[in-house]
């Protein structure tokens, strides 16, 4: 079992993604993260959806995908080279004082910004892959996290490989 | 200017639709108002799981699209079992679908339901019309999706004030044109070389036909290549009819109701081809006891279906007729077999199937066995889902493709009655059968309405033991003879008929069979046989959920 990062390229429609999350509660396969957004392409959207399973299992969940009508490409990109991100937003207890400069000294090492200062809490803003920011998580649960979003994980190849419509 | 219903009404018969089934409703009012004067010929049914089935029906006989009208909310939603139907056992059917108009959606209107929503899983894919612009192109895009590749179902839904609406006729595009929608045809050479090496290496090879070689319409293909090399054929429920039953390669059907000798069979080949079959459970029984000894070439047009349940030596993608004609011309030489067809000969002649004539009572299989003299293979049989199904699978010899039409994936009882109906629109110059049983006949025992009011010439042949049968059958044999709301009360099937106005005749005797099933097939019109059964007859040989496919009980001793 193990976690594999599809990208997978849909028409902008409306239901596309009511068909692509039905089809992995249907059929079974849980989804660790999952991130749509605009693409390249106007009439496009991409979606990245993060998966376990093994291998057999993620190939069943690509064949199904690629049934869909509105589904014009899917990728795995365990096996390439990949930029992985997310972004998590963290709301932290932060009294006046030495803890407050704690956390900013935290930010720092994590690269991470602070992007709403309030009397009794900070909000800081993280990008990196999951493992940094579960790291940075753990970091500033001893300040007590009043909040914790973060957005799914997005994908990228490296170099000149891409994941489009042109196949 | 044309009205949305105009251009649908017009799309439908540019995609060379003659015949729909459906059921009107408030938000379809503007499309039956167009059919009211239109060329169509619609068929008014009296549930719209009907309209479904009979479109189903239809298009299994035909090998065309059926296609089938409900109205919105409760008319819709009744349409889903016959598309769950069509789904599972990929038939292509397009189902249009009244909805609230658009200015409505989401508000919970009067007769609304999410039928796009309710419907994606059980669909190829399905449509909600917003604008009446979009309707030529979205029909034919649904006639293209659901009549290739893998066939199946798509839905319409259309908003009444999208059906309502004039505008200036929209240019329609000359050809579908889906950038996520690129079936394979044709199968992978070097694939089809590797198949063909296995099989020239194959000492006991054997076929294993599914729905798929029909509905490709490969039949011609398969006889001919199985012929050439002396390949024993087993089918599956939804193969049934791709080559004659009589044909001396022919081993019947393999699984859960299959003959012995197809089971022995596969579980002692060295090389499997899955044609257009999926390694569904109930061919498979025990998955990890199936064809243990084989190496697998599965030939099939859904890359999905490879590997899904059974590991697989050589996948090949493509469409089924495609692929056997190119392996028809690559195959370097022809055979016989001799040692395991000899083989397979003993097994057919010791382990035949078989039921009990002794006592005296009307045994189903012997009513199928006099439908199938009188008949001759040349007459449409509809099933529903039970005994009936797997007496009639078992005892009628079927000699052609589409005269065998079943709910085989989603056993949809009630299915056979309507589909019959859709048949005998297909299929005019052929008498068509629904073999049923009392409990399956009364899931749509409604449509004897729609029989009697077009005089639709169905004969509908009740294999009545007052119990559901194959639920009682396993009542009898794993849960100890607890019949638990399994009994059916006595129903007067002749009577129900003649208050339809329909000709029936109650037979309870073995004697009185052949006449009956005669009167019927002279009869112009529909027919109602009502068999009295042997009331605790049961389905053999039987392998026990979850047990290896050679393990069958109710069989013969092994030799």
């Amino acid at each position: 079992m193990k976690a594999h990062t599809l990208s997978v390229l849909v028409e902008n429609k409306a239901g596309v993604l009511s068909r692509v999350t039905g089809l992995f509660s249907r059929r079974g396969f849980n989804i660790e993260s999952l991130a749509v957004g605009p693409c390249e392409e106007p009439d496009m959207s991409r979606i990245t959806i993060v998966v376990i399973g093994d291998d057999a299992q993620v190939e069943q969940v690509m064949k199904q995908l690629n049934k869909l009508i509105d589904v014009i490409k899917v990728s795995d990109l365990m096996e390439s080279v990949r930029v992985e991100r997310e972004l998590a937003m963290f709301k932290v207890t932060a009294e006046q004082g030495s803890t407050r400069a704690e956390i900013m000294q935290i930010a720092t090492i994590f690269r991470a910004q602070i992007v709403d200062v309030g009397a009794k809490s900070v909000i800081l803003q993280v990008v990196g892959d999951t493992d940094k920011i579960s790291a940075m998580e753990k970091l500033l649960r001893q300040f007590g996290i009043k909040e914790l979003i973060r957005t799914g994980r997005i994908a990228i190849l490296r170099g000149t490989k891409t994941v489009t419509s042109s196949k | 200017m044309k009205t949305g219903a105009k251009l649908l009404v017009e799309s439908l018969q540019r995609e060379g639709t003659d015949t729909l089934f459906g059921y009107p409703g408030g938000s379809v009012l503007p499309i039956y108002d167009e059919l009211y004067d239109s060329p169509l010929r619609h068929i008014l049914v009296r549930h719209e799981q009907a309209a479904a089935h009979a479109a189903d029906g239809y298009a299994r006989a035909s090998g065309r699209v059926g296609v089938c009208l409900a109205t919105s909310g409760p008319g819709a939603c009744n349409l889903v079992t016959g598309i769950a139907t069509a789904y599972m056992d990929s038939v292509p059917i397009v189902a249009l679908t009244g909805q609230v108009p658009t200015t409505m959606l989401g508000n919970d209107a009067f007769q609304e339901s999410d039928i796009q929503g309710i419907t994606m899983p059980i669909t190829k894919h399905n449509y909600l019309v917003k604008e009446t612009a979009e309707i030529p192109r979205v029909v034919k895009e649904a006639f293209y999706i659901a009549s290739t590749g893998r066939q199946g179902p798509v839905l319409i839904d259309l908003p009444k004030d999208v059906n309502t609406r004039s505008i200036k006729e929209p240019v329609v595009p000359e050809k579908v044109v889906l950038r996520g929608y690129n079936p394979t045809y044709k199968g992978n050479k070097r694939q089809i070389d590797k198949a063909i090496e296995l099989i020239a290496a194959a000492e006991r090879p054997l076929i294993y036909a599914g729905g798929g070689v029909i509905s490709s319409n490969a039949s011609p293909e398969l006889v001919e290549f199985a012929t050439k090399l002396g390949i024993p054929v087993t089918t599956t429920l939804m193969g049934i009819g791709c080559l004659p039953c009589d044909h001396p390669l022919n081993l019947g059907m393999l699984g859960m109701h299959g003959t012995e000798y197809a089971n022995f069979a596969v579980t002692e080949c060295d090389l499997l081809i899955a044609i257009g079959a999926r390694f569904d459970d109930r061919v498979t029984g025990k998955i990890d006891t199936f064809a243990p000894h084989a190496k697998v070439i599965h030939i099939d047009i859904d890359p999905a279906e490879i590997g899904k349940n059974k590991r697989v030596d050589v996948p090949i993608v493509g469409d089924v007729k495609s692929v056997l004609s190119d392996m028809i011309h690559g195959m370097k030489k022809t055979g016989t077999l001799e040692a395991w067809n000899k083989k397979i000969k003993h097994w057919k002649q010791h382990h035949p199937l078989r039921y009990g004539k002794d006592n005296g009572c009307l045994h189903p299989q012997f009513i199928l066995q006099q439908m199938n003299e009188l008949l001759k293979g040349d007459a449409v049989i509809v099933s529903e889902v039970g005994q009936n199904q797997m007496w009639t699978a078992q005892y009628f010899c079927f000699r052609q493709p589409r005269t065998w039409i079943t709910s085989g994936g989603l056993g949809t009882m009630g299915y056979g009655f309507p589909a019959a109906i859709g048949a005998s629109f297909a299929r005019p110059d052929v008498p068509v059968f629904d073999v049923a049983g009392d409990g399956s006949i009364q899931m749509n025992i409604q449509e004897m309405g729609t029989v009697a009011q077009y005089k639709i010439p169905v004969k509908i042949a009740i294999l009545n033991n007052m119990y559901l049968g194959m639920v009682r059958q396993w009542q009898e044999l794993f849960y100890d003879r607890r019949y638990s709301y399994t009994e059916l009360p006595p129903v007067e099937f002749v009577k129900i008929a003649e208050a339809y106005g329909i000709d029936g005749m109650k037979v309870e005797s073995c004697e009185d069979v052949m006449p009956a099933l005669k009167a019927a097939v002279d009869c112009d019109g529909p027919f109602v046989l009502d068999f009295r059964i042997e009331r605790e007859e049961n389905v053999f040989p039987m392998v026990p959920a979850g047990a290896a496919i050679n393990e069958m009980i109710g069989g013969h001793p092994r030799l």
